[in-house]
């Protein structure tokens, strides 16, 4: 009698609590939403100080920059997402190899390029006029999450792994090579083929933009509106950004990424073949950046071999930002770069009246932060104490 | 019988020459103890019985089968555990989690996971009350155990101990020495590399003595306990 209830207070002790699961897996997610909410608040509330203190000499301040806020809310999540998705192949190489994969941006490029000759070919064979939107993106980010993942880890099989050990500049400089070779063999392929240098991004009609709502300022009513592609584009980045929030806190497979980032000798003691867990590492980061690739270049239209340059350098910004390392991190970190850099392009030249393009600042916003963030929190936003690393 | 054996084991580490020749044997159910001083390669010959290391000479035999030549991830799965020197707790994982790395090629949605479980938390009480709680943040003592409960999950046949008293107090470093005891006394077979010489002597059948990379002495453990050159250089006996 009593060895069995003793029996079965011991089973409840052993096993994992609910609440405990859904802490881990839902907990990065809750707190990727309060840095989204509290950014655009607080950037929200910047503008609309900042119109009011030029009221007297510009009454008219206050009611533009209402009449744009939601625009531009809309614009970061579409870049907060953007830099998230390819901050995270960043980050989850370097969680388990220290290592900064300078050929990320290159992933992603090869991401979009691949939508586009998937676009032109669904044409060429007149497969693309009657197709549904839908499946053409489910279509797309597939197929350049397989050539992405798949290119990722080849990349670091010829590049990379054998120069495990070797002092750490030497595959930084590997990884800048491929950036290089990457760019300049997409080139080679898009120019000798129908694509061209400059290609299209084709894609089946995907209608008409969608109104979400309407406010009215003063006596001006203001619809507030987005593209379709960019709905596509944040709804497919939260399902990425939930499930792999799931593979890594809540699998098996997860925690031993998460075991050979902390300590990859033991990692090894536990039986986990750490070779297989790197080649996963840069498949999910190669995959993610694909798919990014592949959704962005469908949103903006047009693809080249050099689109993944900058973004490239912004994602890595994102990462720093969110503290390398730090899975998520790197999603709040593109998070909050995003919303920056969305109101800084939009704003930056209303409030000098147009002395300064915004355009053209958001980017030196956005490296401003990087240097920043480098000299006084190199840990990042989110510490590496407070959460972990991958 | 020989459960594992080395033969003329030589290890470098790049050019610094850290085995010489080194040979051991452990049967199966017994406490085989390594001594000698810092420096002496207690833990290059663990690390090179775990695959961490490749011998450049010399074999590693498990149950009469080469083991030297295949990664670590492959000798754990032969039956070889090893609770490294520093104990090497994962440290943003939690207790559980670092226990479900040990069980990392079993099921755990298996009886015997639970059932090997069950015996770690009985050797380890204090593990129990911890399960959520991150490794990084458990005492060292906590963490001696925590390593040895995760080598445990492993199932192995022999385990390896690197240093299991190294910096407790004197009340735990007695109670870590019981709990290896008892372990030994459920069946398995344990070699263990210590500091603590007279201590680990006192529970070992069989013990060497190291010292820079070779063996220099081997024996029952009552006889190395009354050895002039152990008493003189490792129990600090005069
Ligand atoms: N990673 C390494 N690189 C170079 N030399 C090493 C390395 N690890 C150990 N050595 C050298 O190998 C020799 C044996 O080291 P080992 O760690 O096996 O000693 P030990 O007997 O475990 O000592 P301790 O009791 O201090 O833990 C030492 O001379 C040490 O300096
Ligand atoms: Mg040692």
């Amino acid at each position: 009698m009593a060895a069995e209830a003793n029996a079965q207070t011991s089973a409840q002790a052993v096993r994992r609590p609910i609440a405990e699961t859904l802490r881990t897996v839902f907990g990065p997610l809750v707190q990727l939403l309060l840095f989204v909410i509290g950014s655009a608040i607080a950037l929200s509330l910047l503008v609309i100080l900042l119109s009011l203190v030029q009221l007297g000499a510009r009454p008219d301040l206050l009611t533009r920059t209402l009449t744009i806020l939601p625009q531009v809310l809309i614009d970061g999540l579409v870049r907060g997402f953007l830099f998230s998705t390819i901050a995270l192949g960043y980050t989850m190489v370097y969680g388990v190899l220290e290592f900064i994969n300078f050929a990320h941006g290159e992933i992603f490029m090869v991401g979009g390029v691949t939508g586009a000759a998937v676009g032109l070919f669904l044409a060429s064979v007149g497969l693309l006029e009657g197709m549904n939107p839908l499946f053409f993106v489910l279509l797309v980010v597939l197929i350049g999450m397989i050539v992405s993942g798949t290119l990722a880890v080849t990349v670091e099989r010829i590049a990379y792994r054998p120069l495990r050990g070797a002092p750490r500049l030497v595959p930084l400089i590997s990884a800048i090579g491929v950036s290089l070779v990457l760019q300049d063999v997409v080139r080679l392929i898009m120019t000798n083929s129908p694509l061209g240098f400059n290609a299209r991004y084709q894609s089946p009609d995907f209608g008409p933009p969608i109104r979400l709502f309407e406010m009215t300022l003063g006596d001006r009513p203001v619809p507030i509106i987005i593209s379709p592609k960019a709905l596509v584009f944040i709804t497919a980045a939260v399902i990425m950004l939930i499930v792999l929030n799931y593979l890594v806190n809540a699998t098996r497979l997860g925690k031993a990424i998460r075991a050979t980032a902390q300590d990859m000798s033991t990692a090894s003691l536990m039986g986990i073949n750490v070779n297989r867990i790197i080649t996963l590492t840069f498949l999910i980061g190669g995959a993610l950046g694909g798919a990014a690739g592949a959704l962005f270049g469908l949103n903006v239209g047009t693809v080249n071999p050099y689109m993944g340059f900058i973004p490239g350098l912004k994602a890595f910004t994102a990462a720093v930002l969110g503290g390398i390392g730090n899975i998520t991190g790197a999603m709040v970190g593109g998070l909050v770069l995003g919303f920056l850099e969305a109101f800084v392009a939009s704003y930056l030249s209303l409030f000098t009246n147009g002395a300064l393009s915004g355009a053209a600042y958001a980017d030196i916003a956005a490296f401003s932060i990087l240097i920043l963030i480098l000299i006084f929190r190199p840990s990042g936003l989110l510490g590496e104490s407070t959460t972990q690393k991958v | 019988m020989a459960l594992l054996k080395l033969e003329d084991v030589h290890t470098y580490y790049g050019k610094i020459h850290a085995l010489k020749g080194i040979s051991i044997t452990v049967n199966k159910g017994e406490i085989v103890t390594l001594i000698g001083s810092n420096g002496a390669g207690k833990s290059t010959t663990l690390r090179t019985i775990s695959g961490l290391l490749a011998p450049r000479q010399g074999q590693v035999l498990l149950n009469d089968e080469r083991i030297d030549r295949i990664p670590s991830h492959e000798i754990v799965k032969r039956g070889i555990a090893q609770s490294p020197e520093g104990r090497r707790i994962f440290p943003r994982l939690t207790v559980l989690e670092n226990l479900e790395m040990g069980a990392y090629l079993h099921s755990t949605r298996s009886v015997t996971y639970q059932e090997d479980l069950e015996r770690v938390f009985t050797l380890f009480p204090r593990l129990r009350e911890r399960v959520s709680q991150k490794g990084g943040t458990l005492s060292g003592g906590e963490q001696q155990m925590l390593a040895i409960g995760r080598a445990l999950m492993t199932r192995p046949q022999v385990l390896l101990l690197d240093e299991p008293s190294m910096g407790l107090a004197p009340v735990l470093v007695e109670q870590i020495f019981e709990i290896i005891e008892t372990i030994n006394a459920q069946g398995m077979t344990v070699l263990l590399v210590e500091q603590n010489a007279l201590q680990a002597l006192g529970i070992a059948h069989r013990g060497y003595v190291l010292q820079s990379g070779r063996i220099i002495l081997e024996d029952e453990a009552k006889v190395l306990r009354d050895n002039e050159t152990v008493q003189k250089s490792y129990l600090g006996l005069e």
